[in-house]
């Protein structure tokens, strides 16, 4: 009986369906997972105050959103050091965000779900995010205009909710003008240093030379001077209104409105209102830089560095792969050594992604950057321009790395190429050349598009290489800005995948960045998703295209 | 092997040249195969052949699998060049100049000696694209040249009125008849001297072969066609010459209706009354 239905084949059918289950179900349980923890971290949870008595202390006032609940049997409760009554068979605590870092000195604290006394959702309480020192949890008590009290109480909330999108407008003019504005005046202020110091060091350097370059800065400057002004005068805008608040203990501190991203009272949202709130907290995540050593804010510049890098990776990987494999399956003569090369080039997508990194920084990053630097940036010296990790040792690095999976696809794609076609285009007078140009590599490009995804794939994952050859924790400038060349090549850049490790696990403040964590995992996972679906999508239309011919 | 390349073959091509010249206009040969021998590696595939295929007229290689009448049709335009380790002995001399000669190019000797295969092979790109893939090679990007050429083309292969409508579809949605016929348009749109045809017809049904024996018909008033078949009737149907080949050898050659009706070898005559092969 069992051994007919082994015979039948039956189990190994069954045995088949269950590792496919068991892969989904480890698919879903991760893309769940992140999904999960990192789309509700921007749902403004209600803040709740709790009076609160430890055993034998006093009462205390503790206000906060509930992040986490743990519930420990006795025994172990008792192991780690609680007193536990007789009939109490579990102990549960509580999670709180309590927040206020500049006055508790940390954002978290554990409670104990017994000693609760009281617990309520009073409307008035106020969370106030800051670009320092965290969260502020607390009571709204008034409103200042240069120190002198304008409105108390109730009063005060919609002058503070007017003056903070006055402070948020002025804040963005600051913004705008010292990175943009001044940035690109520093930019071309570094530019004429190094162009003096380049015809110094050719012998240029005459009288002529040393107006031109005169004139050119003092023009700056005079720009430079006017913005001063500007940013001064509106310093001096944005300094004006501070907010006067409680915390839960009573203690009044005062916060200026220059130092205020956005001020909600989360009992009284209606769902719309949390929508919103939402909504702009989303936005600011895909859309803004981080705050507070990247735990707070957005990872715009780790998105952006990512798909740069990524898409650098792309057009250096794609014709290298492409000519590597032309040449190993159509020109070179089959035998010992192409077999040698294709055995290196497999062993090749074997070695550890470090080792890359390790060799990307020695060879790429040192030799040949530092060359580079001797041979054309002179001036610069003893700052280094390309002999330091940027964009593109890391995408040559990751290039690289991701050469054997191009060569390897580009390679099976010639040759699934049949040999018909070929003989008809070098039958109608075209060279090997001509065929391969016209014929047989568009024929092929599905396979190359294969490769590239592959590639792509594998790369926008990479995290540990690419920590020695260019990536950063923060990167005050983006590798394309609007300053001439426009592209900078040797500038360092963010990466989701290094910023997801330093969030998780180098940040002051682990307890809080955790949710980020998780929504930049997802959002990691997205943008692969979007740069391989978009390449599936070019391949399957070039598919279409070169249908190949049946039979 | 310097056996076999001693060995000579009792055929007289110009006698049969003669024969034709009594009741037609003077016969130009226009391709000469002179003491050709031909080796894949050891194994030689083509043994001292010799023949003269006179300028439009269709000349069709029979013979049983294997008997290297594919190999020759290919050693007309050089397509046995691709192949690994293959020497070639001997001269084809087309308008008496050697192909084999280290100073021809290939491309430029390919696009004199047009070639269709046994299965149809379009491009996966437009019906236009085909017809005019070699005169772009070539450089010619003129729409007009071009869209001109693909209608000459197209019917001088007898497809035109099917596809005109659809010159920007993609080829590989035609017919496996049409297809054949669009490659052969594609291969007469660079005018050709020589049109060889490797087994034309034996993958299409019926009436698609019937189709294309027509085209032959038609195209030998501007080409000169040789064509290789297995099929004996379409030999005799399409030809006016016929070679026998067996065993990488060539056996006997003459007009199609002598070679037919009178063959003079015993080994000819067994194998069209089909006693072997």
């Amino acid at each position: 009986m069992i051994k007919t239905w082994f015979k039948s084949g039956t189990p190994w059918i069954w045995l088949n369906a269950a590792a496919v289950s068991a892969c989904l179900i480890m698919v879903i349980g991760v893309l769940g997972l992140v999904v999960v923890r990192g789309v509700g971290h921007f749902w403004p949870s209600e803040v709740v105050q709790f009076s609160y008595q430890e055993e034998g202390g006093r009462t205390e006032t503790l206000i906060g959103e509930h992040v986490d609940t743990s519930i420990t049997p006795a025994e172990m409760a008792k192991s780690t050091g609680h007193i536990m009554a007789e009939d109490e068979d579990t102990l549960v605590q509580y999670l709180l965000k309590t927040g206020n870092r500049d006055v508790n000195a940390a954002d978290f604290r554990w409670i104990l779900e017994r000693d609760i006394k009281q617990q309520q959702v009073p409307p008035e309480l106020m969370v106030v995010e800051r670009r320092e020192w965290g969260n502020f949890y607390g009571r709204l008590l008034a409103i200042k205009e240069n120190g002198n009290m304008i409105a108390e109480g109730a009063a005060a909330w919609p002058i503070v909710q007017t003056r903070l999108e006055d402070a948020l407008a002025v804040f963005n003019d600051i913004a705008h003008l010292e990175k943009k504005e001044v940035g690109a005046i520093n930019y071309r202020l570094e530019q004429l240093r190094l162009e003096q110091k380049k015809l110094q060091l050719e012998k240029r350097w005459d009288a002529a030379a040393e107006q031109r370059l005169a004139s050119e800065k003092a023009e700056l400057d005079s720009i430079y001077k006017k913005y001063q002004t500007q940013l001064a005068e509106l310093y001096q805008k944005i300094r004006r209104d501070s907010l006067l608040a409680q915390t839960a203990s009573g203690q009044e501190i005062e916060i200026p409105l220059a130092k205020i991203v956005r001020v909600f009272q989360p009992n009284t949202m209606s769902l719309f209102d949390k929508i919103g709130h939402y909504g702009s907290k989303l936005v600011e995540f895909l859309a803004d830089d981080p705050r507070e050593a990247n735990t707070e804010g957005g990872i715009f510049p780790a998105i952006f560095g990512t798909v740069m890098m990524v898409i650098m990776m792309s057009i250096i990987v794609t014709p290298f792969g492409v000519i590597a494999a032309v040449y190993l399956r159509e020109y070179a003569k089959q035998g010992f050594v192409t077999r040698l090369i294709r055995i290196a080039v497999n062993n090749l997508a074997g070695v550890p992604s470090i080792v890359y990194g390790v060799f990307g920084l020695g060879f790429f990053v040192y030799i040949l950057g530092g060359n580079i630097d001797q041979l054309f940036f002179p001036e610069a010296a003893p700052a280094p321009v390309y002999g330091t990790p940027g964009l593109l040792w890391a995408s040559i690095t990751l290039a690289l790395l991701t050469l054997p999976v191009v060569i390897v696809s580009t390679e099976e794609g010639l040759a699934r190429i049949p040999k018909s076609i070929r003989e008809g285009s070098l039958a109608l007078g075209a060279t090997k050349l001509e065929t391969l140009w016209l014929t047989v590599l568009p024929m092929a490009s599905p396979a190359m598009m294969t490769g590239l995804i592959l590639a792509v794939a594998r790369a926008a994952g990479e995290v540990a290489p690419l920590m020695l050859v260019g990536v950063v924790k923060m990167a005050p400038t983006l590798p394309l800005d609007g300053n001439y060349p426009f592209l900078h090549l040797d500038r360092k850049f963010m990466h989701l995948g290094f910023h997801i490790y330093d969030v998780g696990f180098q940040s002051p403040n682990v307890e809080a960045a955790r949710p980020l964590v998780y929504a930049t995992s997802l959002l990691l996972v997205l943008v692969i998703v979007g740069l391989n679906l978009s390449a599936i999508l070019i391949r399957n239309h070039l598919r279409e295209k070169y249908r190949a011919l049946e039979g | 092997m310097t056996a076999q390349h001693t060995r000579t073959h009792s055929i007289d091509v110009s006698s049969v040249l003669q024969a034709q010249k009594k009741n037609d206009e003077p016969l130009e040969p226009c391709i000469k195969v002179e003491n050709l021998n031909l080796f894949y590696a050891q194994k030689q595939a083509l043994h001292n052949v010799s023949m003269e295929m006179p300028k439009k007229k269709v000349t069709a290689y029979i013979g049983p699998s294997g008997c290297g009448k594919s190999t020759l049709l290919r050693c007309i335009n050089r397509m046995n060049d691709l192949v690994d380790n293959v020497t070639i002995e001997g001269k084809v001399l087309l308008h008496d100049e050697n192909i084999y000669d280290k100073a021809v190019n290939v491309a430029a000797l390919r696009r004199r000696v047009g070639m269709v295969f046994q299965k149809p092979n379009p491009f996966p790109k437009s019906i236009f694209e085909n017809v005019t893939y070699g005169l772009r090679i070539q450089g010619i990007n003129d729409k007009r040249i071009l869209e001109e050429t693909v209608e000459n083309s197209l019917r001088g292969a007898a497809l035109w009125d099917e596809v005109k409508d659809r010159l920007n579809d993609n080829a590989l949605g035609l017919s496996g008849g049409q297809q054949q016929r669009l490659v052969i348009a594609r291969a007469i749109a660079i005018e050709p001297e020589v049109l060889l045809l490797d087994e034309p017809a034996s993958a299409l049904d019926p009436i698609s072969t019937l189709k294309i024996e027509e085209l032959i018909n038609e195209l030998k008033e501007k080409y000169t066609i040789v064509i290789v078949t297995h099929n004996m009737q379409q030999a005799a149907r399409v030809s006016d010459f016929t070679a026998f080949m067996y065993m990488g050898e060539l056996i006997e050659m003459g007009t199609t209706s002598e070679l037919f009706t009178n063959p003079r070898k015993k080994q000819t005559e067994d194998y069209i009354t089909g006693r072997y092969g």
